[in-house]
């Protein structure tokens, strides 16, 4: 879809909840679930930096780290991208307490969801690498670059253009996740839209403005990465199409 | 010291797997000395470039730089296995030009040709940019400095390559089949460079090509390969006027016959 489309749909639903919010059934709820809404963003925004810190650092690890520490990003990959992230946040919300190492709620919704979506993500940083071809490397190499000259200055900034759209559906994928954490005590959007549907019922206006929020929150990174994508392809692209 | 060679690959070998690709290799080359290599393809002489510039490692034998080992280094009078720290060292000293040009792609003509003296020898940007402007010029490319590799044909993305790889002061430069990606109307503007290096700067070269002409008229010397071993080597003018090998004088009458 062309981003004109995104930001069109982004506009609509921004203007639909607007216009929601002008009637008495739904500007009751309004309020209550931004608060929740503002909680999720927060853990996605953390989380995200958190996954893509992990997703590098293990990728790197795992293909170019010492036996011991390509050992640890394998185990890291495996674990966290075998077993499923509500397991993964009761683990360290549940069972760590009781090993004496307590986290707050908030901690280890961005932890457990970070670490998770950093597994998946160490993949497609691995895959984007390995996609730079072979004769960047040996220029450099023919230039006396060290290994981590190489990786700096001419492998991952070619990789980081091959990682943006695969990241644009880990970030979604993370936002949709956050939900997970109302399972432990956080009060996020869906746990403000159950707690509310539960008092009063009234489960269409709750979930549609649920479901707008979603939507809005998931288009700003759709669009975010989009805008990223086409800037960092600006240098390659350049002269190829003239 | 001066007549110690410049390169010496002694009894190098190369193997994959089952297959030998070179042959317990032995080739000195002197300073400044023009070397052409030619050899049909899976003659092993793409490999005898790569491994100098430590693209491939040897299974075999030892290369020698200046009379010091490229690929092994001395500890208590024995030679072992180098380490990385000791190969950047040596290869320092060597420049390669590719095939296929790699140029990196999201770099300028005049940025790929400061990163390295930036990053690897620790130049300031000035003094970088005004050794890549000099370079740029002398491959008549001073008006492209700010074009990025795909603005540029071949020929072009070629030349902006032996640029990239003088800005490091090599003394041994090794071009790896350097027209074979070319447009034909390209190859000559990438020989015209090639033939002003080794006219005006003190180089050794080591050049694996299809360009009888060019190796005729530029080399000091011609090495065939055949099967991973040197089948025979000389001055041009001999080996191109009398060849004595007859895998040698098959091998040209091919080449020739094709034009």
């Amino acid at each position: 879809m062309g981003i004109r489309t995104l930001i069109v749909m982004l506009v609509a639903s921004i203007l639909l909840i607007a216009y929601l919010a002008t009637r008495d059934t739904y500007s009751l709820f309004l309020p209550g679930l931004l608060q929740g809404a503002a909680l999720t963003a927060q853990i996605t925004v953390l989380g995200c930096l958190l996954a893509v810190a992990m997703a590098i650092l293990s990728a790197l690890g795992k293909l170019y780290g010492p036996t011991p520490i390509r050992w640890l990003a394998n185990l890291y990959i495996e674990i966290f991208r075998g077993t499923s992230a509500l397991v993964q946040l009761f683990w360290l919300f549940f069972v760590l307490p009781q090993f004496g190492v307590s986290l707050d709620p908030f901690a280890v919704a961005v932890l457990g969801l970070g670490l998770n979506i950093g597994a998946y993500g160490a993949e497609c940083v691995r895959g984007a690498i390995q996609s730079v071809a072979r004769g960047q490397w040996e220029a450099a190499t023919a230039l006396n670059m060290t290994r981590i000259q190489m990786l700096r200055r001419i492998i991952l900034p070619q990789a980081f253009i091959a990682m943006i759209p695969p990241w644009g559906n880990l970030f979604i994928e993370l936002l949709k996740s956050t939900a997970l954490v109302s399972l432990i005590t956080l009060s996020d959007l869906a746990f403000k839209a159950q707690q509310m549907n539960q008092t009063t019922m009234k489960t269409i206006p709750i979930f549609t403005l649920v479901l707008l929020i979603y939507l809005v929150l998931s288009l700003l990174i759709t669009i975010g990465m989009r805008l990223l994508e086409q800037r960092a392809a600006k240098g390659l692209a350049r002269g190829r199409t003239a | 010291m001066t007549d110690r060679p410049m390169v010496r690959f002694d009894k190098v070998s190369k193997r994959y797997g089952p297959l030998t690709v070179l042959d317990s290799l032995e080739l000195d080359i002197a300073r400044n000395e023009k070397v052409a290599i030619i050899g049909p393809s899976g003659s092993g002489k793409t490999t005898v470039l790569r491994m100098l510039m430590t693209l491939e490692a040897i299974d075999d034998g030892v290369i020698w730089v200046e009379g010091e080992p490229l690929t092994h280094m001395e500890r208590n009078g024995k030679l072992i296995p180098a380490d990385r720290a000791h190969i950047r060292k040596i290869r320092a000293k060597i420049g390669m030009v590719f095939q296929s040009f790699n140029l990196f792609p999201h770099m300028t003509a005049m940025a790929n040709c400061i990163e390295a003296p930036i990053t690897v020898l620790g130049m300031n940007r000035k003094e970088a940019e005004e050794r890549a402007a000099g370079l740029l010029e002398m491959v008549g490319l001073s008006q492209k400095k700010e074009h990025y590799p795909a603005q540029l044909s071949g020929g072009q993305q070629q030349r902006v390559a032996i640029a990239r790889a003088l800005a490091m002061r090599p003394k041994i430069m090794l071009f790896d089949e350097v027209t074979s990606a070319l447009d034909p109307e390209l190859v000559g503007e990438v020989l015209q460079v090639i033939r002003r290096l080794g006219s005006e700067h003190d180089l050794t070269m080591l050049m694996v090509t299809h360009q009888m002409g060019f190796a005729k008229e530029f080399a000091d010397r011609v090495c065939f390969f055949y099967q991973g071993k040197i089948c025979e080597q000389g001055p041009p003018k001999a080996f191109f006027g009398n060849p004595q090998n007859e895998r040698t004088k098959q091998f040209l009458h091919a080449v020739l016959e094709a034009g």
